[in-house]
């Protein structure tokens, strides 16, 4: 298993051909207290970078790209009634959507832990 | 997905910004001036604290104006300022405030204000982003009889919430007896302040002004007390939305007139056709008659019926399919003490009645949400 981040503030984790997806701990300090999460509809052909998700907080809605292209195979339906585990547990239990990863050489153009701690330091 | 946060030079400080940082305030631009959008916290935090406990505000960006009638009678200085207003000034007693709106020759709203009678002038306070042209219309149409002086080294602190008596008790005796929109001199903590009971939270609270130079000892005396939190914009937002009061700029502006508004409730009688002093303020003909026949759109309150904000600018629509758009909403988010979203917005007259039903169209969905009498939270003014 490898974890993944883009410079957006998401994470990946890589299992197979399956990429678990959500927003990273300094996202989720950024945006503050989120209130609403609308995730994509399972069986949505993503491409890379199209809007994927928003995350709301009370001030303001933000978009979630699709880090990589790929079919919607799950999405964390805690995060509609509990929107608040973006702010409480964002690298784990808050995770958005998994993606069944349609060309693994995106993969590549990614960082790893070490390369985003030095993105967001 | 994040925005990088654009630095801006040459952004004003107000008395206050050094407290700001050492409270970490995440600071940002706001009409010119580098503003605590919310603290450590956090917005939600400071949201309901300030509807349980007390917050402290700083809205010292806000212009503070004094009217000086130049015959020395505060009424000359009362009448002149109604041909700006449709608001009742002559009736605004000594120690006492009242809620107006500047109005253009078209009837719509250049800002909004409030003014207290302070005995020998009266003391206007106005939005940070048009201070200067409010500033430079009183100047263009009052000062054949009126000094008009903008009061630049004040401070300007807004305490807000249930216990924002008692904390202000502590430095100030005279907090406790006064009543919703009493406003005049008061010592506080040892300085003399200019205080009104008032704020735009919808929560009993107090605002004061203070000279900047005994702004930072002031609002440290204040925070010092466990009830009080410094509060930010982010926070001071959603609680005026709850509160159903407009943001200038947003919900009202130079397109919309107070009938349109639906503040024709702060025009009093002596102002409308048949009273003591009917009409005689820029833009009159338009306001009078729509006060008597209606105006063609409506502000109104919005409750989406889902979890999803709905925010500034979502176009409204009668029904899931209709291409023709009724209106907008002009401020939306989140509102904590609901635990529900909620939003104010503009439709069509006849389609603005309390219970209807109204569609937003957002990222491409239509969204249900019901028209509703404002305010969302009730009101907690002591009358």
């Amino acid at each position: 298993m490898t974890t993944l981040f883009t410079s957006d503030h998401e994470w990946l984790r890589i299992e197979g051909d399956v990429a678990t997806i959500g927003v990273t701990d300094y996202a989720q300090s950024q945006l503050g207290d989120v209130v609403f999460v609308e995730l994509p509809k399972v069986g949505r052909s993503l491409k890379k970078a199209e809007a994927a998700a928003v995350v709301e907080s009370v001030k303001a809605a933000s978009d979630v790209y699709a880090p990589i292209s790929g079919e919607v195979i799950e999405v964390n339906e805690a995060l509609g009634s509990e929107p608040a585990l973006v702010n409480s547990d964002a690298a784990g239990k808050a995770w958005f959507f998994k993606l069944k990863i349609a060309d693994k050489s995106e993969l590549g153009g990614l960082m790893d832990e070490a390369a985003y701690k030095a993105h967001t330091a | 997905m994040l925005a990088r946060d654009n630095h801006q030079p040459l952004l004003k400080h107000t008395p206050l910004h050094a407290v700001h940082v050492a409270s970490g305030g995440k600071m940002v631009p706001f009409a010119g001036y580098d503003m605590p959008v919310q603290y450590p916290a956090g917005v939600l935090r400071e949201h309901l604290h300030t509807r349980s406990s007390a917050g402290l505000f700083d809205v010292s960006h806000m212009g503070q104006i004094a009217l000086r009638p130049k015959s020395g009678r505060l009424e000359d200085a009362a009448l002149a300022l109604e041909r700006l207003v449709p608001q009742d000034i002559l009736a605004v007693a000594p120690g006492r405030q009242r809620y107006a709106q500047f109005i253009n020759a078209a009837g719509g709203i250049l800002d909004d204000l409030m003014v207290a009678n302070f005995g020998s002038h009266l003391f206007l306070v106005v939005n940070a982003a048009c201070k200067a042209e409010d500033e430079a219309h009183l100047r263009a149409h009052l000062s054949d009889t009126c000094a008009i002086e903008p009061l630049v080294d004040r401070a300007l602190i807004a305490l807000q919430g249930p216990k924002a008596e008692s904390a202000l008790g502590k430095l100030c005796a005279d907090a406790a007896a006064m009543r919703f929109m009493d406003a005049g001199p008061h010592r506080v903590n040892n300085i003399d302040c200019f205080v009104s009971r008032s704020g735009y939270t919808g929560e009993d609270g107090f605002e004061i002004s203070v000279a900047a130079e005994h702004a930072e000892a002031l609002a440290k005396s204040l925070l010092a007390d466990a009830d009080v939190l410094p509060i930010g914009l982010g926070a001071r937002d959603s609680l005026r939305l709850e509160a159903g009061l407009c943001l200038y700029g947003h919900d009202i502006d130079t397109s919309t007139t107070p009938v349109e508004g639906a503040l024709e409730w702060s025009i009093q009688k002596s102002r409308r056709s048949g009273g003591a002093r009917a009409g005689g303020f820029a833009g009159a003909e338009k306001i009078l008659a729509q006060l008597e026949m209606g105006a063609p759109r409506r502000r109104v309150g919005l409750k989406p019926e889902g979890r999803a904000p709905v925010r500034e600018g979502a176009p409204l629509f009668a029904d899931i399919t209709s291409t023709e758009q009724i209106g907008a909403v002009t401020s939306g988010g989140f509102g904590p003490s609901l635990n529900a979203p909620v939003a104010m917005g503009y439709l069509t007259s006849s389609h603005a009645t309390i219970g209807g039903r109204v569609f937003a169209e957002l990222r491409g969905q239509r969204l249900p949400l019901q028209i509703s009498p404002m305010p969302f939270v009730p009101n907690a003014y002591k009358r």
